[in-house]
């Protein structure tokens, strides 16, 4: 168990870890500054400012006035935010779960349980819905969707499915939505949560095998903890992108001509109130809780999975 | 990496508590200090319409939908002259927001308003107002820079929607009465007759699904289907009493009669729920439709282009009435109406422009739409263009629905269409009845109303 553990502790997630180890003491040198400068300049630019700025319009009013948390409680008594909340809440318990089993299950089996030949052959299948963008994907959705013109529409009139509308039922959103972010979003997990699980040094399957272990069992003791750091990256990124469902629900919205409620996502929320009802004020303070709620998530995950610990002694 | 000042295990919770401690004292403070109102600032009228500097040769910036887009470039080719600079955009059908989206930014930003747009009657009521306090209304009162003659020769009410504070913020490019729309092909061919009473189209409806099941007398699953049938029937679903006071009262007998009859041909399959632009609606239902209510665009564009009726077999009847209703009353489906930017540097042009969309013969008198324009709409009857597709003239159906649109159904700050579509038409989907949906749809028009800052009265 001790090998285990070193081996935890040299997966590190993050590339410059290692190297940080053994050497502690750097000389600060100008070409350092230069290579961060761009990143930092843009992150400054068009990430901590427009933060800031959203934090300020969230506290003031329209008028410029200070009006402390009254916009938050003002967004909370909104009639479209629990509703939205609770929308995006479905959604994003689908489809973590789904992403975080299926991924890594694929991943498993991909790595362990496949010729190398066809095993890359169905990383690339898996990957190549990821490739196209985001509105594309839900352009191609649209026509999956609608039995009448669907390649797939004898399964949907299978499931009782018969007109668009029906498909699109509001009980049905987020599925659709899952299916939508899964099959655009796994592909590219499963080729990073297969190339995590190549990082696990072949001697520590050979000593599970000669201890008595099977596939199943050494996946389950020994793959899966050894990329569970990398899971937990997944869940951030994939919980951080997911509360930020817009561009689906706002699609299927235009094209079903409204049988989709305008403010099915908060950040749809957020969308209306900036700019049908021109309250960019009552917008920031949706968006700041969309930035809470990403932190907090976050910040659990980071410290309960160790995430950034790994390269420490 | 072990740091000097190892924190001590209970350290970290400890700090975390302290941390907790003052952001809530700090979010106190906050909180109890005297904050400002949350709410938006009230837009007040239009007193302060500043023209922006003139400069009567600049290039103008004209916003239409698809179905206009062939009137402006026909302006275009008739007056070579003019400096246009055409953009197509979605023309806020469908209670889109587009417009109104573009227009907020252009305002924060100080520049980029389109000179004149197509828009819809909804889009008045926001762009005769500022959207800021800094910003102005984006709409220009078109009464200071077109002739009071010109207005007056509109059709009566078309203009209403336009009007707010004394002024006049649009000129409206059509009206769609509702008419009675029939395949008389199909009547003659099953012997019936055109309903002319509610309760005969309902009974009608119980004898074609006896005798040929399949047809339809009409469908519901539109995103303005509910100015067809619920219009018609004077429902007060938005009805501005005071100017902003709005009476949102679907218990009434008004609606529920409408719901109760449609529940019935719903039911009977006699009326489909489907959209009419539905692919497998258009495939399947569209030859077996012996009537429509709808309005006067239906012939155009949902027959001729949409279902792909043949010509001479669609014809128009007076919209119905309920028996022992004397008055008759219709509803009216969209009308677009053409505004100018209050920003715009060329308003010569703008109105100019604004005014040959509108008024003229040559545009009106061949428009796709019936014109709002008294004289223009003369000129369109009398276009054989405008009836050869039909079976019969339409123009009596149409000069009598066109005085019938009932004007308890107003014109608010947020499109009527959002809560049918997204509330109303999946519970129809999912099988519940219209009476059922009622306290649904109700309550939603009510939270919208709110939202946008009306008092909301439900008796």
């Amino acid at each position: 168990m001790t090998a285990l553990n070193t081996g935890g502790r040299l997966m590190a997630p993050t590339a410059p870890s290692p190297a940080r180890r053994r050497t502690p003491r750097r000389r600060a040198g100008l070409a350092g500054y230069l290579f961060v400068s761009g990143y930092a300049i843009l992150l400054v630019a068009f990430g901590i400012y427009p933060t800031l700025f959203a934090g300020y319009l969230a506290l003031t009013n329209d008028r410029g006035q200070f009006t402390g948390l009254n916009q938050f409680v003002k967004v909370i008594q909104d009639y479209r935010f629990g509703p939205a909340f609770t929308n995006i809440l479905v959604y994003l318990v689908m489809w973590l779960v789904i992403l975080v089993v299926l991924t890594v299950v694929v991943a498993v089996i991909l790595r362990s349980r496949m010729k190398p030949g066809l095993s890359s052959v169905f990383r690339f299948l898996f990957y190549i819905p990821g490739a196209l963008a985001g509105v594309a994907s839900v352009l191609v959705w649209m026509f999956m969707l609608d039995p009448g013109v669907s390649p797939v529409s004898g399964l949907l009139n299978a499931l009782g499915l018969s007109t668009f509308s029906q498909v699109i039922a509001p009980q049905s959103l987020p599925v659709i939505f899952v299916f939508i972010a899964f099959w655009t979003g796994a592909g590219g997990w499963i080729v990073v949560m297969y190339g995590a699980l190549n990082n696990i040094p072949d001697e520590i399957l050979e000593a599970a095998r000669v201890d008595g272990a099977g596939p199943w069992k050494s996946a389950w003791f020994i793959q899966i903890p050894m990329i569970s750091k990398w899971i937990a990256y997944m869940t951030i990124l994939a919980f951080a992108a997911g509360t930020q469902l817009f561009v689906e629900p706002q699609l299927l919205q235009s094209a079903s001509l409204g049988r989709l409620n305008p403010t099915w996502s908060p950040n749809q929320l957020a969308y209306v109130l900036a700019f049908q009802f021109g309250d960019f004020n009552g917008a920031a303070a949706v968006s700041i809780f969309l930035l809470a709620i990403g932190l907090v998530g976050a910040g659990i995950l980071v410290t309960r999975s160790g995430l950034f610990k790994a390269g420490d002694e | 990496m072990k740091s000097p000042t190892v924190p001590q295990s209970g350290a970290p919770k400890r700090r975390v508590l302290r941390a907790a401690l003052a952001i809530a004292s700090l979010t106190a403070i906050v909180a109890l200090a005297g904050c400002a109102s949350a709410t938006q600032s009230t837009s007040t009228g239009t007193a302060g319409f500043k023209k922006a500097a003139q400069n009567n040769s600049s290039t103008i910036t004209v916003w239409a939908d698809s179905t206009r887009l062939p009137a402006v470039q026909a302006y275009q080719t008739s007056h070579p002259n003019a400096k246009l600079n055409i953009v197509t955009y979605d023309g806020s059908a469908d209670g889109s927001t587009y417009l109104q989206t573009k227009v907020q930014l252009f305002d924060r930003t100080g520049k980029g308003w389109p000179d004149v747009v197509f828009a819809s009657p909804t889009d008045v009521t926001w762009a005769s107002k500022a959207t800021s306090p800094s910003a102005q209304a984006f709409a220009a009162p078109v009464d200071e820079l077109v002739p009071s003659s010109t207005i007056n020769n509109f059709a009566k009410g078309s203009l209403t929607p336009c009007q707010y504070n004394g002024h006049t913020y649009c000129l409206r490019n059509d009206i769609a009465q509702v008419v009675t729309w029939y395949n008389k092909t199909l009547f003659d061919k099953f012997g019936y007759t055109v309903p002319t009473t509610w309760e005969q189209y309902q009974a009608l409806g119980a004898q074609v699904a006896k005798d040929h099941p399949g047809y339809v007398l009409g469908w519901v699953g539109d995103s303005n289907s509910q100015e067809s049938y619920f219009w018609s029937s004077q429902c007060p679903a938005f009805d501005l009493v005071q100017p902003n006071t709005l009476r949102v009262a679907l218990g009434s007998t008004d609606c529920t009669r409408m719901a109760t009859l449609l529940d019935s041909m719903i039911a009977n399959k006699s009326i489909s729920t489907q959209a009419s632009n539905n692919a497998t609606f258009i495939k399947q239902t569209a030859p077996k439709v012996l009537m429509a209510v709808g309005p006067s665009w239906y012939g155009q564009y949902i027959f001729n282009l949409g279902f792909k009726t043949p010509a001479g077999q669609i014809a128009a009847a007076n919209p119905m009435t309920w028996s022992g209703d004397t008055t008759a009353a219709t509803g009216n489906v969209g009308g677009g109406v053409w505004m100018i930017s209050s920003h715009s540097t060329n308003l010569k042009a703008a109105t100019a422009i604004t005014s040959w969309l509108t008024t003229s013969d040559a545009n009106q008198g061949s428009a796709p739409t019936y014109p709002a324009y008294g004289p223009a709409a003369k000129t369109w009857l009398a276009n054989p263009a405008n009836s050869k597709y039909f079976a019969a003239d339409v123009s009596g159906a149409f000069t009598t629905a066109a005085n019938e649109v009932w004007t308890g159904w107003s014109n608010t700050k947020f499109s009527d269409a959002t809560a049918w579509s997204s509330v109303v038409l999946p519970a129809l989907t999912a099988g519940k009845t219209l009476t059922a949906t009622l306290p649904a749809w109700q309550a939603a028009i009510v939270d919208e109303a709110k939202s946008v800052g009306y008092t909301v009265t439900t008796k």
